[in-house]
């Protein structure tokens, strides 16, 4: 049960990687990006492309290839993201769901539907003895380098002057604006590291999980039930769920397994019944 | 009681010189053609019944809202229509919100080391610590003792009382230190007692500065304004100290409709 348990931290690391960029988009742009899937996609293919076509090897793929797609996002959001923020969040709605349908033709197209082998890097290939049970050295890597993401990017909202920023911004843009602090000129890195976060989770993805031109799809909407659940735009709460739904749906995996997949949305009626912000949210966020 | 209904220093350049100054939404001109002369120093009211279009006039000089058509002129002949709002602030006219608006979780104290800092230019050096931001400690407990806040400095924004959450957007304000401040509706919501204290509170600050003010309140402008600009259907209806215009026969149809006047 334990290994189990283990098994979910993994998964839920995922989904905390991802719910974490959602949740500072969300916030700074009010923007619900529903392209996250997709780029999520791109990263385990970038860094499977690194590997089939450039011969670069995983670690240099898990450096290079988030800040890539990072810089994609930066430009998507100075051509067209600018221009729909001051709109109906509808057309954010359509524009992202779109290019998430777009991107993953494009791969379809290049690659095909079936999954693309990627192999463990060679330092991780063997097991950890964690004392109760041995586990893949990999799994153990994902889960410690996903919480020290984590632990960092908190670190960096609530002690630094750009996380104050992002933060008064999130809650009163306006306030914001009015006390002479240029919210804008956060907007399109905020954005650019958002999507630099999931292509960082579709790299560490590539070793373990199966790359396909729907991986992203596929996990996305888990992880929107995730962002649900954690509170709209709370970046702790996101964090937070997101490990804690890897844990329930690996544990309900294993003592009901008929409901493994739809677990998450049980929880996440729950937490909606109980509190319908969120665990972490904030009325607002609703307005 | 007008607070020096002569001290409007007619013949200077204002401080504030708005021309045609108009928004349109949809075909409907929220603001039409306003022109406004709001003199160095002075504290001007914008009153008129509701949809006069003084929020939206509000929006206009202080960027929230781009105008279709006019222009706002500093003093030092600079434009203010279609910059930011950030860039307006800078410029050193800074305004309050109608609604209650701040942080839930900052303290009063946070709150005015935010914008203490945001003039400093402080903001690209992100690595910096917020802990840099103590330097404006100082400068945060005069004016929290300004408004009456120094006991109140270090609880959550969130749970101070509403007089209270009030005097700390007028803090806020002043911690721009701006040349012009725009107050929307100041007193909204307060009780008489609350009312009273924020129009002292005005009174003191309003030294050094223009004030322009949005007001219900007719005492609250009685007590303030050096004058007095009404609004209906998006034009000025009317300018004047408020001795003057308060007996004016189209102010009170403004407000009350035909049936009220003497003909």
């Amino acid at each position: 049960m334990l290994q189990q348990a283990f098994n979910g931290l993994v998964g839920g690391a995922f989904y905390a990687l991802l719910a974490l960029g959602l949740a500072v988009i969300f916030g700074m742009l009010g923007v619900v990006n529903l392209a996250h899937g997709a780029f999520y996609m791109l990263g385990a293919f970038g860094a499977f492309v690194a590997l089939d076509s450039f011969g670069l090897s995983f670690w240099v793929a898990l450096v290079l290839v988030p800040p890539l797609l990072g810089l994609a996002g930066v430009v998507l959001e100075r051509l067209f993201i600018r221009r729909l923020t001051p709109l109906d969040p509808l057309y954010g709605f359509l524009f992202t769901f779109g290019l998430a349908l777009i991107l993953q033709d494009l791969v379809k197209r290049e690659y095909g539907v079936s999954s693309q082998p990627y192999p463990r890097p060679a330092e991780l290939s063997g097991t950890v003895d964690l004392g109760l049970f041995t586990y893949p050295a990999y799994q153990v890597f994902v889960l410690a380098v996903s919480v020290l993401v984590c632990v960092v990017v908190w670190v960096v909202l609530t002690r630094t002057r750009v996380g104050m920023i992002v933060r008064a911004a999130t809650e009163r843009p306006e306030l914001t604006r009015a006390l002479g602090i240029d919210v804008g000129r956060w907007v399109t890195p905020v954005f650019g590291f958002g999507v630099a976060l999931a292509a960082f989770a579709g790299v560490l993805a590539a070793p373990m999980r199966a790359v396909n031109p729907l991986m992203g799809a596929d996990l996305i909407i888990t992880v929107f039930a995730v962002v649900v659940i954690g509170g709209l735009g709370s970046v702790f709460g996101s964090v937070a769920a997101g490990f804690a739904v890897g844990l329930v749906s690996a544990l309900g995996n294993l003592y009901v397994p008929a409901l493994s997949q739809t677990m998450v949305f049980i929880l996440m009626a729950a937490v909606l019944l109980w509190r319908p912000a969120g665990l972490f949210g904030q009325q607002e966020a609703f307005r | 009681m007008g607070a020096d209904p002569t001290g409007s220093a007619n013949g200077t350049v204002p401080i504030l010189k708005v021309r045609g100054l108009s928004r349109e939404f949809r075909g409907f001109l929220a603001v039409d053609g306003v022109d406004l002369d709001v003199a160095e120093g002075s504290v001007h009211a914008l009153v008129g019944p509701n949809g006069a279009g003084k929020t939206t006039l509000f929006n206009l000089l202080t960027g929230f809202l781009k105008p279709t058509a006019g222009s706002v002129l500093l003093s030092d002949r600079r434009e203010l229509a279609g910059r930011s709002p950030e860039a307006i602030t800078r410029m050193g006219v800074a305004r309050s919100f109608q609604i209650t608006s701040l942080f839930a979780e900052l303290t009063p104290r946070q709150h005015l080391e935010l914008a203490l800092a945001s003039g400093t230019g402080l903001g690209w050096r992100f690595w910096r610590s917020d802990r840099a931001l103590a330097r404006f400690a100082g400068r945060a407990e005069e004016l929290l003792d300004q408004v009456g806040l120094a006991d109140q400095g270090g609880v959550p924004a969130d749970s101070l009382p509403y007089g209270s959450k009030r005097a700390l957007e007028l803090a806020l304000a002043l911690a721009l230190d701006p040349k012009v401040l725009l107050l929307d509706e100041p007193t909204a919501g307060m009780g008489v007692e609350d009312v009273d204290r924020t129009s002292a509170l005005i009174r003191k600050i309003r030294a050094g500065r223009t004030v322009i003010l949005v007001e219900h309140n007719m005492n609250v402008v009685a007590n303030l304004a050096d004058r007095v600009t009404v609004l209906q259907h998006g034009k000025v209806l009317i300018e004047g100290p408020y001795a003057e215009i308060r007996h004016d026969p189209r102010v009170i149809t403004a407000y009350l409709g035909d049936s009220h006047v003497d003909r």
